[in-house]
Order: C-alpha cells, then structure tokens, then sequence
C-alpha cells in the first residue's frame, strides 16, 4: 500500500473523512477523479505525474457535499486553490483535510497555516507547453496577439469545459448565464466566445491559482488558462498580490487598500 | 402563404389588456395580415412561441378558445426576460407568435359527458380555454363544473369571467382561496383546492376531470380524485416543462420518449404515469 | 441508384478534391491544428489531415452549425422588416473525410430535424451536402461503431465512400446520384472497377456487447440508485454533447434591440444546469445525477423508441473529450452490470 493509501485509510476509518476524494486509475491509461467512502476501497486511489487536475472543484458540486466531510487529494495548484477558497469564505478551514500529495510524499493538511505552509514550498509547475506558449506570446505584437486568439477562440463552441473544471468559478449563476440584463452574448460567435473568455479572465484576475485544470479540460485544446495567468500576473505586479497563498486575504481586485498603486486611474 | 421557416413568427398585434392580478396580464392578440388570419385554426390545449424582437420567445397557451376566432389571448406573469418586456408593451404593440403547437384535450371524445375543471393560480389559462370551448358547445356537454382557488382573492385571474359563470345556470363554479389570502368580502370557500375537491366529492361517473395547477396543487388533487373513484384514463392535466422551439427538436422539454411540445402538453394521468417525474 | 465501383490513386483523389475547390464547390475537410482535427473550410488541399481516428469535433456543424440566425429584423419607419433567410439558398458543399459512423450520424441527425415540423435549415444543408467518406483502418479503444448499428466499412449516409486497399490507392463505392454527379466532372481521374472486397482493408473494432438489449434494460432503470455514482465525477460541462454527432439540443436567443437584431440557434446541452431550470427556480432535473441520466437514456432508450436507432454512433469522442473521463464504453458495461444487478430476484 502506498502512503496515500494508508494515510486515506487511516482518515476513513478514524471518521476524520467519510470520503476521500482523489485519483484513480481510469480509461486509456488516464487518471481520472475518484470517490473513496470506505477503507476498502483505498486501493483505488493513486498518484503519480498523470494527477494534474484539480479535485477541490467537486467540493462545490452538492451530491459531493452530501457525502460527508471530505478528504481530498491535492496537488500543489490544489493546496492553492483550497486557499483561495477559504480567503473567498467558500470553504470552511478545517471543514476539508487535505492529502496534500507532490511527487511521492504525502503530507497530512488539516488547518490554515499547515495549508499555506505547503503552498509556500511548493511552487505550482506551469508545463513547458505553456511556458513556450506564453513566450512566443511576449514577443509578438498586439495585433500578432489578437491574431493568435482569434484564431485559437475560433475553436471554442462554448461547451463551458474551462468554468466546469476550474475549483474558483464556484458561482451558482454564472454572469454568462444572466439574462436580466444580458451582460455576455449567449452565442458561441467570434463576438461571443471573446466576451465569455475576458469575463472569465477579469473575473479569475488576482484568484487564479494557475492549476492549469481549465486548459487541460478544452477539447478543442484553446491554452484557455494563458488569459487569466496573464491577468494574475498583471495583478501581481500591480499589488503584490498573488493568489492561493494567504487563507485570510482577500482577492486584490475586489478589496481595497489605501496604498494600492492607482496607475489604472485615468 | 406561411414562410418555410419553422422559426417564423406571425406578427400580431396587441388589440386589449387586462390586467388580472398582481404581475398577472391578458393580452388579446389579433392577427395583422388578413392571410395569417384565414389559415390560422387551433384547438384547445395548445401553444404558442410569443415573442419580442430583440427580447426573444415565452411558451404560453392559448387562453381563449378555438369558438372564438379572429383573435387569440394570453395570460402570463411577469417572470424572466421575456415576460417583463411583454409586461412594458401597450395596447397597438406589435409581437410576434408561432404556433399552434402541441396536442389537444380531445373534447370530441367527450361529448355527452360531465366535466369538472380544477384549477389553482396561474394555471387556469389552459383550461379557460376549454372551459369557454364547452360553454359555446354546451349542449353537447352534461354537468360543467369548475372549481378554482388561488392563493389570495388578488391572485384569482379572470375575476369578471369568475363573476360570469358563477351566475350563470348552465354550470356550477366553486372558488376558494388559501386559508389567509381572504378579504372581508370574500364569498366564496377558503381552504386549499384538494381539501375543496374532497368536499364537493364529484362523482367520476360519465365525467372527465381537468386538473391545472402548481405541482403541488397536481400532487395532492390526483389522490383525491382516485379516492373519489376517477380512473387514471378519466383525469387529465398540461405539462408546463420549458421549451424553446415548440417543435421537439431543442431537447429541452423531454420527458421519458416524449417532448411535451410535440406529444403534449396535454396528457392524461394513465400517461403521465408511465413518464418519469422530470417535469 | 445501384452502387457504382471504381478505384481511384491517392493523387488523384488530391486532384479531385482540388478540382471540387476549382469548380466553385465549398470543400470541408478535417484539418490538424495542434493535436487536435477538425472539419474545416479547405481551400488548399495540401492542409487536409488523413488522421487514421475521427475528428475532435464531429461534422455536425456541416448540417446544424454552433450558432445560426433563423430570423433577423429592422425597423423601419412604423413596421418591422423580417427577414426569414428563406431565400437563402445553402451553397452546394463537398464534404470529405468524413468516417462511416459521421456519416450514418449525419443521416440520422437529418432525419431527425425532419421529423414531424420539418425545420428548413437543418434540410436544405443536408441536400446540398455531398457527403465523401474514408474506411477505417484503425480503431480505438473508445470506438464501438460495429455494436451500434454501423461499422468501419459503412456507405450508410455516404454519397462516396472510398476504401483504402494498399499502395496508396482506394477503392471507390459510388452509392448515390449525387455522388455520381459530382465524380462525372472528373472522368480522368478515376478507373471503373467491380465490387472488391475490402473488408481486410477495415479495422477491427472491440464490440460493446453491453449494448445489445440496453435501450430494453433502461427502460426500467429510471428510479435506479446506478445513475448517482456513475455521475458522480461528471462536471456538468458540455464538452460531450458538443463533440457528438447527434446531440441535438439547442438554444433560441435574440441579439440585438428592438429594432434590429437577430434570432439566433445555438447549441446547447442537457448537461447544464441551466438547460431545464423553470423561472420559477424549479428544475426537474436538479443535479447532475438526473442530467447525466437523461444523457443516458436520451440517447439509449428514448431516441430507439421514437426513431428506432440510438442517438449514438459509437465513434467515441463523448469518450476522447472529457474531463473526467467519463467514458461511454465503460459507462454503458458498466449501467448495463449495475441494472441487472439490482433488477434481479
């Protein structure tokens, strides 16, 4: 048994869980999200370099929360957005234990400062793809860039993959969803799918933890999650702040401090 | 001639409102050209698409009955989109309808038998219809009983109708309304529409009853009715799933094998039955 | 028409279809862009992608695009212009590429657009489609075409179907007229053949013995504990509604102002949690237990009751695309396992 299984088992059979929430084996050698309720089940759960996505998106779906306090697997970018989700007051601290789990040690979350701990030593790895992408992306011109998201929104049908696996678009009603007024046009036109992916990324500005779990579920493969790493870091550099780090700070775009930078002030 | 567009609306124009209750409106709508009109036949039980251009399309049925043509009628609450920018339009307003859309009560069915409606708020619109559509067929109907009950005395729609068929000696018309929703004046019955219902005990023999109403009214008024010896085959009520094509091709009022649009919205509660609850 | 056989060289297949863009003719093709293939306008045929499995996304757009306009209108003065685009006629366009189980798909979807209240868009594109499909050679282990009423070799739905036999040469199974049509511009390029058989040439696909019977099976299984955990994982996107070739549900929304916009389609899923929500805030189906259900039996019970064939092809992209890999194949074993467990004595 790994040491993910023990610890998981040992948190089921202690009621310290009533379910483990984490990766198991799943179809064509991918991994793919698990539900552990009970100590037999824990070989089930694995780890390994294929864990990327983000688990603590299932802790807003409501059949999940039905099941009990959860445990759940957690990768770097994880830990981060766990954090996030407790600075924003989605999440309770101490409501969710988290298997915090980075290459082959396994390490036991259960309060705030243990999460943030964690979140400061272990740097979320963007992938090389991404990276490369993002380079090429500060060599080119405004108009090149324009040109280089049109064409990859191009493939976007608007089947909402990136909101559904981020674990911060957490809204019951999202603002593309609103119709009284019709903020964001519902048609997945040029128009359309541009007003829906800058929504997205000025509302993930300064809370995307950069998990990459929205660029992994496109499957037209649009890098989608570029856009809001980008607003991040504009906001980083704008307030120093950074997201998925501090459980009891609140997201620099929508708190105030009397010295922020105001260079955005016409 | 009708386009060959499916999605193309007949423009109509607003000819009266009535204002029936809180947020509640009746809209008498009349055909604009001359052509639309000709073709233009109904039946009670169905529906239309009533749109705004630039606001987009509201499922509602047809309120007034298929006796009386030249003009259809509507009644709506003001809800979503839609419903609050048809609630802004004035009488000489132009909107746009498609339909008729979906199956009918099969009134020929039950000539020579009694009928008993049972209604609750907003619902009463899908059996306004039926119930104007056997008063101008009268004869070829026994007893017509209609009982409605709303929320509070404000929440009763058609209140000049409600006055009309309470008078009238050709059917009976019971109206109650929630216990606390009376007024001081208040004649008629106070108590939920089952309790009602089971208190009046209409026989099922040679009867048909019509059940319109919230789901919780439909849920507790079906018991009653078997109690009181209707078969499953002897009631009948309208799904009010959402649809947006009318058609059955959106997916979005499926229910088991049916599209309410399409097979619907009228079913008795022998198929409803065999459906599974999504509605 | 009777089938019509021919043997064309891959060279002069390029030729034919650069000759199709020559002549006028819109062609779509899979094209590659980074790892993923998607049915595109081509007019370079140098770009089209030969990919052995289907594409990302399924040629359904060629019939029933993303996003359409069904009316636009404009006031002027006192009265409102409406126009109903029924003068629009749909281009005639070359589709190519296409594997047997999109184009059985294609058929179905057409059919269903026509039944009942015929809808003219989804008809008049379907008649000015022809439709060109290449064989499989290759399976996956999501694709389960044979066990869903079509296979690697299916003309089923295909004007031209062309069957890879070695040597970079196809063999060609003229099935409609209007596939004759089109080749007739293109004597030269093709030699008349006789029936072969191709069915070394085809790819052999693992068979989904769970689905015989499974429409039957589900028919009772409404009430079911399966459907919780089996959609326990799912995340409520539409990822897999919008890869597929027959998902059909869709969206009617204006755009604009009152006094010039658009009504326009767009596609839509039963995935969403918005789908089926009431004004009121009633929603029949209320988690994604009832959703992923509906998925389900939509495709597997409803659709055979009403039309006789599942809304399903087997050609696995629901599989390919999602998240969290809700896999049909495996869904579908393992439905079929689970209902027969708790429906036995």
């Amino acid at each position: 048994m790994s040491a993910l299984q023990v610890q998981a088992g040992e948190l089921l059979a202690s009621g310290k869980a009533e379910v483990v929430i984490g990766y198991g084996e799943g179809t064509r050698g991918r991994v793919r999200p698990v539900f552990v309720r009970t100590r037999a089940d824990v070989s089930l759960l694995v780890f390994d370099g294929r864990c990327t996505a983000n688990l603590t998106v299932y802790l807003a779906k409501p059949e999940v929360g039905r099941m009990g306090k959860a445990a759940i697997v957690a990768t770097p970018g994880a830990v981060r957005s766990l954090i996030q989700l407790i600075a924003e007051h989605q999440v309770d601290p101490g409501e969710v234990v988290v298997l915090a789990a980075d290459d082959d040690a396994v390490t036991l979350l259960t309060d705030p400062a243990a999460l943030e701990a964690y979140a400061a030593a272990h740097p979320v790895t963007i992938p090389p793809e991404a990276k490369a992408v993002t380079e090429s992306l500060a060599r080119m011109s405004a108009q090149e860039r324009r040109a280089f998201w049109d064409a990859e929104l191009s493939r976007c049908f608007k089947c909402y993959a990136c909101r559904s696996a981020c674990a911060l678009c957490y809204c019951t009603r999202c603002i593309t969803d609103m119709n009284q007024p019709q903020w964001v046009c519902v048609a997945p036109h040029a128009l359309g799918v541009m007003e829906w992916h800058l929504n997205r990324a000025m509302h993930m500005a300064g809370r995307c933890v950069q998990c990459g779990s929205c660029t992994s579920a496109c499957p037209a493969g649009i890098p989608i999650g570029l856009l809001a790493m980008e607003a991040s870091r504009s906001v980083e550099k704008e307030f120093g702040a950074q997201a998925g780090l501090r459980c009891d700070a609140p997201p620099a775009l929508s708190s105030f401090a009397a010295d922020d930078r105001e260079s955005f002030i016409l | 001639m009708r386009s060959a567009n499916t999605y193309m609306p007949y423009p109509m124009r607003i000819d009266a409102i009535i204002d029936e209750a809180p947020g509640v409106r009746t809209f008498t709508l009349k055909f604009m050209n001359n052509a639309d009109a000709e073709e233009f036949s109904f039946k009670a039980g169905q529906f239309g698409e009533y749109s705004l251009f630039g606001e987009g399309e509201a499922t509602f049925c047809i309120a007034s009955s298929p006796t009386r043509q030249g003009y259809i009628e509507c009644t709506f609450r003001q809800a979503g989109r839609v419903t609050s920018a048809l609630a802004r339009q004035e009488v000489g307003s132009v909107l746009g309808f498609r339909g008729p859309y979906g199956n009918i009560f099969p009134l020929e069915e039950w000539y020579g038998r009694n009928i008993l409606f049972v209604a609750g708020g907003i619902a009463l619109p899908p059996l306004r219809s039926v119930i104007w559509n056997v008063l101008d067929l009268r004869d070829r109907f026994k007893d017509v009983t209609v009982l409605y009950g709303a929320r509070s005395v404000a929440d009763l729609v058609y209140k000049h109708e409600l006055k009309e068929w309470g008078t009238r000696s050709d059917m009976r018309l019971v109206t109650t309304v929630d216990p606390g929703g009376e007024t001081a004046e208040w004649q008629g019955k106070v108590g939920f529409v089952p309790t009602v219902l089971e208190t009046l005990a209409p026989g099922p023999e040679n009867t048909v009853a019509l059940v319109c109403g919230p789901p919780v009214m439909i849920k507790y008024t079906f018991p009653v009715l078997e109690q009181l010896g209707f078969t499953a085959d002897q009631i009948y009520t309208t799904l009010e799933n959402r649809m947006k094509c009318g058609v059955g091709k959106c997916g979005r009022c499926n229910v088991g094998p049916v599209y309410v649009c399409k097979d619907g919205p009228v079913f008795s509660y022998r198929e409803l039955q065999s459906l599974p609850a999504e509605y | 028409m009777s089938t019509h056989h021919g043997v064309l060289s891959h060279q002069n297949l390029l030729k034919l279809l650069s000759g199709i863009t020559a002549g006028g003719m819109e062609l779509y093709a899979p094209r590659k862009t980074g790892q993923k293939v998607f049915f595109d306008h081509i007019t370079d045929v140098r770009e089209i992608a030969f990919d052995p499995l289907p594409t990302t996304e399924s040629p359904k757009a060629l019939l029933f695009p993303r996003v359409e306009r069904l009316l636009s209108f404009a006031r002027d003065g006192e009265s409102m212009r409406v126009d109903d685009r029924c003068a629009d006629l749909m281009p005639r366009r070359v589709l190519f590429g296409t594997r047997p189980c999109d184009a059985v798909a294609l058929q179905r979807l057409a059919e269903f657009f026509a039944d009942g209240i015929e809808d003219m868009f989804v008809g008049k594109r379907r008649e000015q489609l022809v439709v060109i499909s290449l064989s499989c050679a290759v399976a996956d282990a999501d694709c389960f075409c044979t066990s869903a009423g079509s296979g690697p070799g299916d003309g089923t739905g295909s004007d031209i179907l062309l069957t890879a036999s070695g040597g970079e040469r196809y063999d060609m199974e003229v099935l409609t007229d209007r596939g004759r049509e089109v080749l007739a511009t293109f004597a030269g390029l093709w030699d008349e053949g006789s029936p072969a058989d191709t069915s070394g040439y085809l790819a052999v696909v693992e068979p989904l013995p769970a689905l015989a019977g499974f429409g039957a099976k589900l028919a009772g299984a409404f009430a079911s504990t399966v459907w919780k955990d089996a959609s326990l994982r799912c995340l409520g996107c539409g990822a897999c509604a919008y890869v597929c070739p027959l998902c059909s549900c869709f969206d009617i929304e204006d755009e604009g102002t009152p006094s010039k916009g658009s009504r326009l389609r767009c596609w839509d899923s039963c995935g969403f949690s918005l789908f089926t929500l009431h004004t009121s805030g009633h929603n029949p189906r209320p988690t994604q237990t009832e959703r992923w259900r509906q998925r389900v039996m939509h495709k597997f019970s409803y659709m055979p009751a009403r039309f006789g064939h599942a809304g399903c092809v087997g050609c696995g992209r629901c599989s390919r695309a999602c998240p969290a890999d809700m896999n049909l194949r495996e869904q579908i074993t393992m439905l079929d396992a689970g209902i027969a467990l708790q429906s036995a004595p």
